[in-house]
């Protein structure tokens, strides 16, 4: 059996945020993951807190505000504050992340509907709709994932003060049978497909437009693509998110990935989390499913970053019972057998939206004996709605940085009470 | 071995689970380089429902696929994208038939026996542009593609004469094709190292495990092979006796491929094999762990690059080599971040295929440029025949490092 210090379970943006803060510090981390994460599949911006249900203007005042079941209570304003931090410190070479908790962002979803978040890199923070007034929505003819005449009508519905219209490229691009996001981030990594571009462009811009692009500005450099196409077309261009794959997803899973590489931890795929050894209140080791196998990892710290029922991190059995899959904590939240489970409409508050893990102040679970050295971070945990609220990346990077904070304080602590 | 176990091999199973979230598509090194294979989830769990039982699939883009396995790899709700393609890769050549070429390229064993003893002869003419174009011409083998070199002798010949000390802790060494006709000197290293740390080496009489056959689509003979290789080696494994492997892509087709791929989940002897088979580098790493390693290395004073294999990361077991190589003293091991050199078994060896895999190493070799290290370091034998055919860098398997280091070979 080999032994870490820390055994990271998961690979979204929780369990990469606990895993690389903790590398950084000199931990031996090993992260476990069934697969790759939801990174690939999120916008690439940290939404914080979106909506109360009002739409909030300044998270860090709204957050301080949530009741105490919320997961951000048991997190604080401050630490999320220097989760933000922390994070904007790993992306370098110009595809830097701009904004904080002080004041959202409000950045243009793919079907033009504006939408509050903390946090963007700097090729997407040039369409705040705060201040942008006339856009133009770029599409690429085959691109099934972007209709720039969708953009701009939903921009121009939503936002009195916004004046959209579109226009589409048809551009040679490699004939694929899928052309998406990724495909056409691979084209624009490529100089002359980025002159055609603009050459195409130039002709059909207003003066004062701004100019609106699928996320899909290069996978390669981003940031000088996005240079290049501003200086080109001489005006702000700016990322609006695709479905997925998600190009700016991508970039956030990679420079995680490479800063954990980089700072010695490890990411073993394809390797499940089923149980768990324990003795003195403690998980000695954890049960892992490699292919046909089963192996033994042994660690001081465990941090639990399944996800939630989406990504199997929580599972519910036809009879209503729930439960965490990786060491089978206890489900908090879920409705008694019988009791109404949905709301009929869609976006209404379903009550089995915030079950989850419930964690005390420390992040260990609640309500379970023997897991004082377990972890529970990101969208396992119990009371929040990340797609209602729209905090899910906050709550995934700030609760993953802190449980990392945590292991630091506690075992250093547990070094000094030794020596 | 467990029902729940078990009941992984009810793949297609596993279909049901693909949300469409596209993970495998931005990571499968294939149809990142090239349209003609539409990726993954494309060729696999969307196609999957259009395929017929017993009937080949129309969409013959399938043949692209390399079966590297990172699909399977990447994939966050567990479908064995991979596997399922190559069943129905299977499918589409028992429709179309098989060629010659791959009938060849796909037994080892055959063009071992057959060019070993002829071996000067045999790598003059694998060597001579004429004769490769005129391969290429009759039998599609790519001119350039990397043919490896008859050794001229085999590594079992030198086993049979071989007497290792007697020992309580025992293993059986699964050296595969390669190893006996190609690269007699690896296994040879292996046994000395393994010596080295007090265990007795033995040999088994053995041949191909069915691997190369599988990818090609060949699944009656491949089942063929990989039975009579684990009535060899279940013995051993019966005994309680762990069987270790140099070639990484064949203990991985021991360990998990025969089983799911081949669907011999009946077959006993090949279950005994699979639960005690270990590519070495993870066992020598499980040594360590027990502090049954020897770790007074001699310094090598050298930096290599270290390029973990997809079939490699198909073991679920992280980088055992990199670990292993961070105990020789002087050793700077630069660790590649690509993927995927291209080869992928023979997959590259073919005309129409040999540019694609070309393309998917790109990456690779340009890390192996930049870093001008002295030699690569890595896991299997095909990826190092790439590897050395693109970049002309000395690639070597980890065991030789740490055969090196442990003072059992002069330095280079």
């Amino acid at each position: 059996m080999n032994q870490h210090d820390v055994l990271v379970v998961g690979t979204g943006l929780a369990g990469l945020s606990a895993a690389v803060r903790l590398a950084q510090s000199g931990a031996r981390v090993r992260v476990l993951a069934k697969g790759v994460g939801a990174t690939h599949l999120s916008g690439g911006t940290i939404d914080v807190l979106g909506y109360t249900p009002e739409r909030v203007e300044r998270p860090g005042e709204a957050l301080a505000a949530l009741p105490s079941g919320h997961p951000y209570a048991r997190v604080g304003a401050a630490r999320v504050a220097a989760a933000l931090d922390w994070f904007k410190t790993q992306f370098s070479g110009g595809y830097t992340y701009t904004g904080s908790l002080e004041e959202n962002l409000l950045l243009p979803t793919a079907i033009g509907v504006p939408k509050p978040t903390a946090l963007a890199p700097v090729t997407m923070a040039g369409g705040d709709l705060r201040s942008v007034t006339e856009v133009m929505a770029v599409g690429f003819r085959g691109l099934k994932d972007f209709h720039p005449a969708l953009l701009a009508d939903g921009l121009s519905r939503t936002l009195p003060s916004v004046t959209a219209r579109a226009t589409e490229l048809h551009l040679p691009v490699e004939r694929r049978v899928e052309f998406n996001a990724l495909g056409l981030a691979r084209a624009f990594d490529q100089r002359d497909f980025r002159r055609t571009v603009i050459t195409e462009l130039t002709s059909r811009l207003r003066p004062g437009e701004v100019v609106a692009f699928p996320a899909a500005l290069g996978i390669a450099s981003p940031h000088d693509v996005w240079s290049e196409l501003e200086h080109g077309l001489g005006r702000p261009v700016f990322e609006v998110p695709t479905l997925p794959p998600s190009v700016p997803g991508m970039r956030v899973f990679a420079v995680l990935r490479d800063a954990l590489r980089r700072a010695g931890g490890s990411l073993l795929l394809n390797n499940v989390v089923v149980g768990a050894e324990r003795s003195n209140g403690r998980v000695s080791s954890l049960r892992v499913r490699v292919g046909l196998r089963e192996e033994r990892h042994g660690a001081d710290w465990i941090v639990i970053a399944t996800g939630g029922f989406a990504s199997g991190g929580l599972a519910l059995d036809s009879d209503w019972t729930a439960r965490e899959t990786a060491l089978g904590l206890p489900v908090a939240g879920v409705p008694e057998p019988g009791a109404r489970r949905f709301e009929p409409q869609y976006f209404a508050a379903h009550p089995i939206a915030r079950a989850g893990v419930a964690v005390d102040d420390r992040l260990r679970p609640v309500g379970a004996d023997g897991f004082e050295n377990v972890l529970v971070v990101g969208a396992t945990l119990a009371g929040a709605e990340p797609w209602k609220e729209k905090s899910g990346d906050g709550l995934s990077l700030s609760t993953g940085h802190m449980a990392a904070e945590l292991v630091l304080a506690e075992s250093g602590a547990t070094k000094e009470a030794i020596a | 071995m467990s029902d729940d176990v078990l009941g992984t091999l009810l793949m297609r199973d596993s279909l049901d689970h693909c949300v469409k979230c596209t993970i495998c598509e931005t990571f499968c090194p294939v149809a990142n380089v090239t349209p003609l294979f539409p990726g993954p989830k494309y060729a696999g769990p969307q196609s999957e429902r259009f395929r017929v039982a017993d009937e080949a699939s129309p969409d013959s883009s399938l043949d692209y696929c390399s079966g590297c396995g990172i699909c399977t790899q990447v994939c966050p709700q567990g479908v064995h994208i991979a596997e399922i393609n190559t069943q129905a890769r299977a499918k589409l050549r028992e429709k179309t038939g098989h060629k010659l070429r791959d009938r060849m390229i796909a037994r080892p064993t055959l063009t071992g026996k057959l060019g070993t003893p002829a071996a000067p002869v045999a790598n003059w003419t694998l060597s001579n542009p004429a004769f490769r174009l005129l391969v290429e011409k009759t039998m599609d083998i790519h001119r350039s593609a990397p043919l490896p070199t008859f050794a001229g002798r085999t590594f079992q010949r030198w086993a049979r004469k071989h007497t290792s000390p007697a020992s309580e802790r025992r293993v059986a060494f699964f050296h595969g094709c390669g190893t006996n006709y190609y690269e007699p000197r690896l296994g040879e290293m292996t046994v000395e190292l393994l010596e080295h740390n007090g265990i007795k080496v033995e040999v088994p009489k053995q041949d191909c495990c069915g691997l190369p056959l599988q990818s090609n689509g060949m699944f009656k003979d491949a089942r063929g092979y990989a039975h009579r290789l684990a009535e060899r080696l279940a013995p051993f494994a019966r005994e309680g006796v762990d069987i270790v492997g140099t070639s990484t892509s064949c203990t991985l087709m021991l360990k998990r491929e025969a089983l799911e791929i081949l669907e011999m989940g009946d077959d006993e002897a090949l279950l005994a094999v699979s639960s005690r088979v270990y590519d070495i580098c993870e066992y020598l790493l499980m040594l360590h762990a027990r502090g049954e390693l020897k770790t007074d290395f001699a310094a090598v004073e050298e930096t290599v690059t270290y390029h973990a294999p997809c079939q490699q990361q198909g073991h679920g077991i992280g980088k055992p080599a990199l670990d292993l190589m961070a105990l020789i003293p002087g050793l700077n091991v630069v660790e590649s971040t690509a993927s995927c050199c291209g080869i992928a078994g023979t997959y590259g060896l073919k005309r129409e295929k040999y540019d694609i895999a070309m393309k998917v190493g790109a990456g690779l070799f340009a890390e192996i440029a930049e870093a001008t290290p002295d030699r690569v370091v890595c896991d299997s034998e095909t990826c190092r025949w790439q590897i050395e055919h693109a970049t002309g860098v000395r690639s070597v398997h980890p065991v030789e490092m740490l055969h090196r280091a442990s003072g059992l070979s002069s330095p280079w």
